[in-house]
C-alpha cells in the first residue's frame, strides 16, 4: 500500500475526538455523554496507533491495550453510578445532580 | 490499500457526527458502533491488526453491550425522544461546536507544524509482536491493568446494588 | 557629722517597703509604730544634720554634698545620684521632716477606723521619703525623680477610697493636670542638658550664668518650661483646677500633700533654680504676675465656699501664689520663709478641720455646723490660732511676719511693684474674711449638731505643737522696725541670693498698713457673718451676688472652660478615630476577601455540564498559549 501521511491519522484521531468534546459539552443526558466519553477514549488510542505503526514498533498497540482496560473499567464504574443517580433522582438528567453548589 | 483508510476514516467521522446527534438512544448506539468498526478498519489498514481485533471484541462487543444494556434498564427508548429533542436546541450546540472548532483548528496546527515528512510504512506489527512487548517490558503495566479492573468490576458490583447506597437493608457494613 | 544625710531619706523609704510587706497583717500598733516612727527617726537626723550646718566654722562654704553613685551613663548624659545640703533643702528638709512626723502621728488615731490603715501609713512614709529626695536632690534628673515620686503618692493617696469613683476621678483630675506641668518640666530638663552638658544643679547655675546672656532665648525658654512645671504642682493659675477636688482625700493627706509640702515642690524648684530665673527677667516677671492673679482668684473663689475643706485649699492656692510672688520680685529668702509659717498654720487648719469633720461623723459642709466652741474647746483654740495666723493678726502670729515681708519686698519690686503690693493687700484683706468666716460658721454661732468624738492626745499633741509654732514660728526674722533681727534670712543667704539690699523706705508704714488690712478683714467677717449673717445672705441673694457667687464657687469657670476646651474636642476625636483609617484598611481587607468569596463560588454551580465547559475552555487556552509561545 502506498504510506500514508501520519498526520492525516492524527487529524482524523483530532476530529473524532473534537466530536466526542462536542457531544460531552452539548448533551444532557448522561449517558450520551458517556457514549461520548467513550468517543473520546477511542480516538485517543487511535492516536497511538497511528504513532506505532509509523514507527512500526508494538509499542502503540501496547499503549491502545492499556486505553482499551481502561475504559472498559471505567464504563463499568460510570453506568453503575448511572444507575445509582437514576434510582435517587428518577431521571438520567445530568443537571439534576447538583446539589453541591455554593 | 490506502484508500481503505480514508474511505473508513469517512465512515467513522460520518458516524461519530451521528452519534452525537441522536435523540433515539438506541440509534446513537448503532452508529457507535459502526463508528467502531470503521476504526477498526482504521487500525487493520495500518497493519495493526490485534488493535483491530481488540476494537471489535472489547469495544463494540463489549463495551457497546454494557451500554445497551443500561438503555433498557432505564428505559431510554422511544419515551425519551422528545425529552431529548427538547434538551438539544441549536442554543445548545452554539458554545461546544465554536469550542470544538477552535480546538480542533489548534490540533490541525499543530499536526501540520511537524512537516510533512511522516509516512507510514506498509508493515504490519503482528499479535506476536505486541504479546511480547506487553508480557516483556510492559509487564507491570499489564499487572496494573489487571488490578484497574479489578477495582472496576468490584466497584461496579457495589455500586450497582438496587437498594440505594446507605439503606441497605439490615445493618450491611458499608 | 554629714553622714547621716542618707539616712534622711531612706529612713522613711524603708518604712514604705516594711508596711508594704506586711501592713496587712501586722497589728495596728505596729504599722503606727513603723510608719510614724520611721519619719520621726528621720526627722531626728535632719536636726542633728541641720545643727552640723549651722555650727559650721565661719570660712567654709555652708554646704554639704554627697555623691552616692552614677545613676546612668548613656551618650555624654550622666546624672549622679547626688544629695545636696545647703541652708535652702536644709530648711525644706526640716519643716518636710517634722511637719510631716507630726501629721503621721495625728493620723494614727485619726486613721485608727479605716480598713486601709497599712496602705495609708505605707503610701504617706514613701511620700516623705520623695518629697525629702526631692528637696535634698542635687541634680536636676533626681529632683525630677522625686518629683514624679509625690505625683505618684499623691495620685494614691487622693483615690485612697478606691470604692467611690468620684475619688478615682479627683485623683486622675489631680494626676493628669500636674501632668502637663511635668511634661513641661521634663522639656526643660532636656533643654537644660543638652545646652549645658549637665543635669547637676550647682553646674548648671555656674555654666548658665557664664555662657548665657541675660534675657537671652535660651534661659528665658527654659526659665518658662520650668516655671510651667511649677505652676502645675503648685497648684497657681492656669492649673490650679485639681486642688480643690484633691480634698476627697484623707484629712491628713491633705494637711501633709495639698497644704505644707508637696504644692510647694514649685516654690522650692523655682528657689533652686533661681539663677536661671535671674538671668531671664521676664519670666521672673510672670512668676510675679501669675503669683498675684493667683493670690486674688483663689481668695474670692474661698469666700463662696461650703466645704470647709475647700475653703481650706483655695487658701492654700492663695498663699502660694504669695510665695511665687515673693519669688517674682525676687525675695527668695522671704518666699521661703513664707513656706515655712504656712507650712505651721495651714496643716494645723486641716488638723483641725479633721477634728471638727470626725466629730460631726464625716459631715463636711460648714453650714451644717455650729457652736463648736464650747463642745471642742482644744480644737477651737488651736484652729483659731491656726486662722489668725493665716489672717496675719499683726505682731503675735508668725503669719504677721512672713506676710509683712513678702508685701514689703512687692512694694519695691522694680516692675509694678505697686500693682503686686496692692494685689497683695486685697488678697490679705480678702484672707482675713475668708479664714474668719469659717471660724465663725463652725465655732460660733448655734449649736446645729453635737460632736460624738473626741480627739485624743495623739491627736492633741500635734496640734499644740503646730499652734505653737504658728505663733513663735516668725521671731526668727524680725524686721528692721521691730527689733532687726533677720537671722532665717541670714541663715539663708548663704544659698540664696540676698535680696535688693537697699532697705525698704516706708517699712513701718508698710506694716501699719498690712495689719490693718487683717483687722478690718476680721471686722468685716464679724460684721457679716456673726454679728448680721442676714446681711451676708441678703448680698448673696440678690442678681449680681448670686451670679457672682455661682462664678466664683465653680473657680472662676476654669473647670468649666477645660472641660468646654479641651476634654470635650479631645473625646470627641478620641470617638471619631474609633473607626479611623487604619482600621479601615484591615476591615476593607476582610471585605475584599469576601467579595472574593462571593464572585468565586458563582462558579460552584453543582453543574456537571458546566465543569467540563470549564475544562475544555481550560484545554483550549493552554494548548493556545503553548502553541502561541
Amino acid at each position: 500500500m502506498t504510506a500514508i501521511p501520519m498526520e492525516h491519522g492524527l487529524a482524523l484521531a483530532g476530529v473524532l475526538f473534537v466530536l466526542g468534546l462536542a457531544g460531552v459539552l452539548a448533551r444532557r443526558n448522561i449517558v450520551f455523554i458517556l457514549m461520548s466519553i467513550e468517543i473520546m477514549l477511542n480516538a485517543a488510542g487511535l492516536a497511538f496507533v497511528v504513532a506505532g505503526a509509523r514507527w512500526a514498533a508494538a509499542d502503540g498497540q501496547v499503549m491502545f491495550f492499556f486505553i482499551l482496560a481502561t475504559a472498559a473499567a471505567e464504563v463499568a464504574v460510570g453506568l453503575a453510578l448511572v444507575l445509582q443517580l437514576y434510582h435517587r433522582f428518577h431521571t438520567v438528567d445530568a443537571d439534576a445532580a447538583s446539589k453541591m453548589r455554593g | 490499500m490506502s484508500y481503505i483508510f480514508y474511505i473508513s476514516a469517512a465512515v467513522a467521522v460520518v458516524a461519530t457526527l451521528l452519534v452525537v446527534t441522536r435523540t433515539h438512544a438506541v440509534h446513537a448506539l448503532l452508529y457507535l458502533v459502526v463508528s467502531l468498526l470503521a476504526v477498526a478498519m482504521v487500525f487493520a489498514s495500518l497493519g495493526a491488526p490485534l488493535a483491530a481485533a481488540l476494537e471489535v471484541i472489547v469495544y463494540a462487543g463489549a463495551i457497546i453491550v454494557l451500554f445497551v444494556f443500561v438503555v433498557m434498564m432505564l428505559n431510554l427508548g422511544r419515551h425519551s425522544v422528545e425529552r431529548e429533542r427538547g434538551w438539544l436546541a441549536p442554543s445548545a450546540w452554539a458554545g461546544p461546536t465554536i469550542l470544538c472548532l477552535i480546538l480542533l483548528g489548534e490540533l490541525f496546527y499543530v499536526v501540520a507544524c511537524g512537516g510533512g515528512a511522516e509516512v507510514i510504512e506498509a508493515a504490519e506489527v503482528g499479535p506476536k509482536e505486541v504479546g511480547q512487548a506487553l508480557f516483556g517490558p510492559y509487564v507491570l503495566g499489564v499487572e496494573l491493568a489487571g488490578m484497574l479492573l479489578l477495582a472496576g468490576l468490584v466497584g461496579a458490583y457495589h455500586l450497582g446494588r438496587r437498594e440505594a447506597l446507605g439503606e441497605g437493608e439490615g445493618e450491611a457494613p458499608q | 557629722m554629714f553622714k547621716p544625710l542618707l539616712l534622711v531619706p531612706l529612713l522613711p523609704l524603708a518604712g514604705f517597703l516594711l508596711l508594704v510587706l506586711g501592713g496587712r497583717r501586722w497589728p495596728r500598733a505596729l504599722v503606727a509604730v513603723i510608719g510614724v516612727g520611721a519619719v520621726g527617726l528621720a526627722a531626728l537626723v535632719a536636726s542633728l544634720v541641720a545643727g552640723a550646718l549651722f555650727y559650721m566654722p565661719a570660712g567654709m562654704p555652708r554646704e554639704f554634698t554627697q555623691t552616692l553613685w552614677t545613676w546612668m551613663n548613656v551618650g555624654g548624659f550622666a546624672p549622679q545620684m547626688t544629695l545636696h545640703l545647703d541652708a535652702l533643702s536644709c530648711a525644706m528638709m526640716l519643716v518636710v521632716a517634722w511637719v510631716g512626723f507630726l501629721i503621721l502621728l495625728y493620723s494614727a488615731e485619726f486613721m485608727a477606723d479605716d480598713d486601709g490603715y497599712g496602705r495609708f501609713f505605707a503610701y504617706m512614709d514613701l511620700f516623705v521619703a520623695s518629697m525629702l529626695v526631692l528637696v535634698l536632690a542635687g541634680d536636676l534628673l533626681l529632683l525630677y525623680l522625686g518629683w514624679e515620686g509625690v505625683g505618684l503618692c499623691s495620685y494614691l493617696l487622693i483615690g485612697f477610697w478606691y470604692r467611690d469613683p468620684a475619688n478615682g476621678r479627683a485623683a486622675r483630675k489631680a494626676f493628669i493636670v500636674t501632668r502637663v506641668g511635668d511634661a513641661a518640666f521634663a522639656v526643660g530638663l532636656a533643654l537644660l542638658f543638652t545646652q549645658l552638658g549637665t543635669s547637676a544643679i550647682p553646674q548648671i547655675a555656674e555654666r548658665a550664668s557664664t555662657q548665657w546672656a541675660s534675657g537671652s532665648t535660651l534661659a528665658t525658654a527654659a526659665a518658662a518650661l520650668l516655671l510651667a512645671g511649677a505652676v502645675g504642682k503648685s497648684a497657681q493659675l492656669p492649673l490650679q483646677v485639681w486642688l480643690p477636688d484633691a480634698m476627697a482625700g484623707p484629712t491628713p493627706t491633705s494637711a501633709l500633700i495639698h497644704a505644707a509640702t508637696m504644692v510647694t515642690a514649685g516654690v522650692y524648684l523655682i528657689a533652686r533654680m533661681n539663677v536661671l530665673f535671674a538671668l531671664a527677667p521676664a519670666v521672673q516677671l510672670a512668676v510675679a504676675i501669675i503669683g498675684a492673679a493667683t493670690l486674688l482668684m483663689a481668695s474670692f473663689a474661698a469666700l463662696v465656699q461650703t466645704d470647709i475643706k475647700r475653703v481650706l485649699a483655695y487658701s492654700t492656692i492663695s498663699q502660694i501664689g504669695y510665695m511665687f510672688l515673693a519669688l517674682g520680685v525676687g525675695a527668695w529668702s522671704a518666699a521661703i520663709f513664707h513656706f515655712m509659717t504656712h507650712a505651721f498654720f495651714k496643716s494645723l487648719l486641716f488638723l483641725g478641720a479633721g477634728v471638727v469633720i470626725m466629730a460631726l461623723h464625716h459631715e463636711h459642709d460648714m453650714r451644717k455646723m455650729g457652736g463648736l466652741r464650747k463642745e471642742l474647746p482644744g480644737t477651737f483654740w488651736a484652729f483659731l490660732i491656726g486662722a489668725a495666723s493665716l489672717a496675719a493678726l499683726p505682731l503675735v502670729t508668725a503669719g504677721f511676719y512672713s506676710k509683712d515681708l513678702v508685701l514689703a519686698r512687692a512694694w519695691v519690686a522694680p516692675t509694678g511693684g505697686l500693682w503686686l503690693w496692692l494685689a497683695g493687700l486685697a488678697g490679705a484683706v480678702l484672707t482675713a474674711v475668708y479664714t474668719f468666716r469659717m471660724v465663725f460658721l463652725v465655732f460660733f454661732g448655734p449649736v446645729k449638731e453635737k460632736p460624738s468624738r473626741r480627739p485624743g492626745v495623739a491627736i492633741g499633741i500635734p496640734l499644740a505643737v503646730l499652734a505653737t509654732l504658728s505663733i513663735v514660728g516668725g521671731f526668727i526674722e524680725l524686721p528692721a522696725s521691730l527689733g532687726g533681727r533677720p537671722v532665717f534670712s541670714d541663715f539663708l543667704a548663704s544659698a540664696l541670693p540676698v535680696a535688693a539690699a537697699e532697705g525698704i523706705p516706708a517699712e513701718g508704714w508698710l506694716q501699719a498698713v498690712a495689719g490693718l488690712a487683717c483687722i478690718v478683714g476680721i471686722w468685716l467677717a464679724y460684721v457679716c457673718f456673726l454679728r448680721s449673717p442676714a446681711l451676708a445672705d441678703r448680698m448673696a441673694a440678690s442678681a449680681v451676688g448670686s451670679a457672682l457667687r455661682r462664678f466664683w464657687f465653680g473657680g472662676w469657670g476654669f473647670d468649666w472652660a477645660y472641660e468646654q476646651f479641651f476634654i470635650r474636642p479631645y473625646l470627641w476625636i478620641a470617638r471619631v478615630n474609633k473607626g479611623d483609617f487604619i482600621d479601615a484598611f484591615y476591615a476593607g481587607v476582610a471585605w475584599a476577601g469576601r467579595l472574593g468569596h462571593t464572585l468565586l463560588s458563582q462558579t460552584q454551580t453543582g453543574n456537571v455540564r458546566w465543569y467540563a465547559m470549564g475544562l475544555a475552555i481550560g484545554a483550549v487556552v493552554f494548548i493556545a498559549l503553548a502553541v502561541l509561545l
